[in-house]
């Protein structure tokens, strides 16, 4: 590159959006190449699929009838004819404000928690993580306060999907740090039983403990003692992810300088105080990246849910698309790419959303130390 | 707490026969030390002879497995409440500083304060602007550790230990990491602090600053005290012939 040797207040640069490309795009034979040739897979591609999800795609429709053209694009008249179901799963429609309700506290606490500048952020985080748990689950499941019952395996849809994916997230990072905590120990007892629950878990596919919370447990546990079948689900998914999130939490943990543990047991910190002012909010803030990784992953995996039978978005979506009432030829297409679309929407929301932190959020960046 | 003898005269750090080991490596021998109350001794010696582990000893960074350690009058034991008691009243300076990152220059003087000695933040603060004035970097209380010099580093870490009110400060190289231009203010700081009566003990290899402030000047070898002298007697008339070999090395820089 020919740089000007005459000093100028700003790095000299192309002006204008052709500049932009013939720097960018063209600057040489082989990113021609490359330009073109990605050109032409996008042409290849993305016409098609947009003629298939929007342009010939039939919005609107009572039946299937709708939908059972040759030509056909993408049946969205089913998802709307199944919308609510998609949303609640089969929670009876006349309790549906219940989970409204949850939606919309959550909704809120989540956006005041992640708008910077809002005030009171200890008490509405201790609200959402304490009291919002309890008021969502007397909401849903009632029993109390003159409200029906609900059983837990009406709830479905993109309702539980949420709940499986929140509890996961919200539970996996306090125990995931515990257990990296744990596996950092000098008491022994208390290394090797991390170290042990961190490697099982780690060794074996979701799907599998998802499967022995489902049907092994209740072999085991004496009759009477078998609680809620998502109740246990929730504990397979919250500990999977725990242990997940105990290793990234460990790598965060070791880029912490030993001279901050020293700087902070020589003040007369403690051990928890040392941990909880200096050592985690280092580990965590490096880590962060990957902890947000481990989140999405983990929001994607909630969808193994459906293979033990329950009816959360996928698991819902997969029900419809068997149902006869709605078979057509698109059907199955029209479902998938719509969980696609809202998983992918929740997924990119975590990861712009931690990308926009990692930005925005103020702190020291250098070490302390120069050498 | 033992009272085993009247405050006024008890020395405030005693080490008898203290032998440390890392893994089969004998990194202290058999030292034995006490210091009084406002004494500043200065230890010195070639690299890997054991000045660090000896500090880090008396805050119990490093543990010593045989002789006894008494600080404040409490002994080092594996008491992890009482060890932190003690940590409250020894200061600790490093070589590297070792400033928290992520909490502003105010932040990292007020933390122990307010979490260990439970004060409150308006008077931790008050407090805190206090030694940072001492210092001299009152004004850059706002910024993070990042963002200062070497030696601003070093001089706010030497306020977030003064903070505490320590009765003991302990200096491991506090220079050695500072550009030669920093290392005259930190010096200062120090000397200041000496003026002022505090109890110190510096690992340094600075003998001007040494002769200046030092009541005793501690030479150590291959983990032994080789040789403790007032710093007129230690310059100018060393007894071991190890400490004239050092002393001839480093003076001639
Ligand atoms: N954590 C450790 N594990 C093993 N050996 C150690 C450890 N810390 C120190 N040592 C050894 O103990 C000896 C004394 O080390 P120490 O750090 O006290 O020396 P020092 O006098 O402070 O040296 P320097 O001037 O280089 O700082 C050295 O030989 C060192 O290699
Ligand atoms: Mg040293």
């Amino acid at each position: 590159m020919a740089r000007t040797s005459t000093v100028s207040a700003k790095p000299p640069r192309g002006a204008g959006p052709i500049a932009w490309m013939r720097d960018n795009l063209f600057s040489s034979p082989f990113n021609t190449a490359l330009t073109l040739a990605a050109l032409g897979l996008l042409w290849i591609t993305v016409p098609p699929f947009i003629n298939w999800a929007f342009i010939n795609a039939v919005w609107s429709g009572e039946t299937r009838d709708v939908c059972m053209a040759p030509e056909t694009g993408a049946c969205w008249a089913y998802i709307a004819a199944r919308f609510d179901q998609i949303v609640y799963g089969f929670y009876e429609k006349a309790e549906r404000w219940r989970a409204d309700a949850v939606f919309i506290i959550g909704a809120i606490g989540i956006f005041w928690l992640a708008t910077p500048g809002l005030r009171a952020k200890r008490a509405i985080g201790a609200f959402m993580l304490i009291a919002y748990p309890v008021i969502s689950y007397v909401l849903l499941s009632g029993g109390l306060f003159g409200l029906d019952v609900v059983p837990s395996a009406k709830w479905g849809g993109l309702l539980l999907t949420l709940i499986v994916a929140v509890t996961g997230i919200v539970a996996s990072l306090p125990l995931g740090i515990l257990l990296a905590l744990g596996r950092r120990s000098k008491l022994p007892v208390v290394r090797i039983l991390c170290i042990g629950f961190i490697e099982f878990v780690r060794g074996v596919p979701l799907i599998t403990i998802l499967f022995m919370a489902s049907n092994l447990l209740p072999l085991f546990l004496p009759e009477g003692l078998v609680f809620d079948k998502l109740l246990r689900a929730l504990v397979a998914v919250a500990l999977f992810s725990a242990a997940y999130m105990a290793e990234v939490v460990r790598g965060g943990l070791q880029a912490v300088p030993q001279g901050q543990y020293e700087a902070a047991a020589s003040l007369g910190l403690g051990y928890w105080r040392m941990m909880g002012l200096i050592i985690l909010p280092q580990a965590l803030k490096t880590v962060m990246p990957s902890i947000v990784n481990t989140f999405i992953g983990l929001f994607k995996d909630t969808s193994l849910v459906s293979i033990i039978g329950f009816s959360d978005l996928l698991g819902i979506i997969q029900k419809g698309n068997a149902d006869p009432e709605w078979s057509t030829p698109v059907t199955a297409t029209t479902g998938y790419l719509f969980a696609a679309a809202i998983f992918w929407a929740f997924c990119f929301s975590m990861s712009r959303y931690s990308a926009w932190l990692e930005r925005n959020v103020a702190g020291g960046k250098a070490g302390a130390g120069k050498t | 707490m033992t009272a085993n003898a009247d405050p006024a005269t008890a020395p405030l750090i005693e080490l008898s026969h203290v032998s440390k080991w890392f893994g089969n490596f004998q990194a202290l021998k058999d030292v034995s030390l006490t210091v009084q109350t406002g004494e500043r001794i200065v230890i010195c010696g070639p690299s890997g002879s054991g000045k660090s582990t000896l500090i880090r000893c008396i805050n119990r960074l490093e543990e010593h497995q045989a002789g006894t350690i008494r600080v404040n009058g409490v002994e080092l034991t594996h008491n992890l409440k009482r060890i932190d008691e003690v940590r409250r009243d020894v200061g600790m300076v490093f070589q590297q500083f070792n400033l928290f990152p992520h909490l502003t220059v105010l932040e990292n003087c007020t933390l122990a304060p307010i979490w260990v000695r439970k004060m409150p933040k308006a008077a931790a603060e008050k407090a805190a602007m206090e030694y940072l004035d001492r210092v001299h970097i009152a004004d850059q209380a706002k910024k993070y550790p990042g963002q200062l010099s070497g030696g601003q580093q070093q001089r706010a870490a030497i306020a977030r230990s003064l903070c505490m009110t320590p009765k003991i400060m302990l200096f491991d190289e506090p220079t050695s990491a500072l550009d030669p231009e920093m290392i005259a203010e930190v010096l200062e700081v120090m000397v200041d602090l000496a003026e002022g009566g505090m109890t110190m003990i510096c690992v340094t290899h600075e003998m001007a600053f040494a002769r200046k402030v030092a009541d005793c000047i501690i030479f150590m070898a291959d983990g032994e005290i080789v040789e403790r002298a007032p710093p007129s007697a230690f310059f100018e008339n060393p007894r071991e012939e190890r400490t004239k070999k050092f002393l001839s090395q480093i003076l001639e820089h």
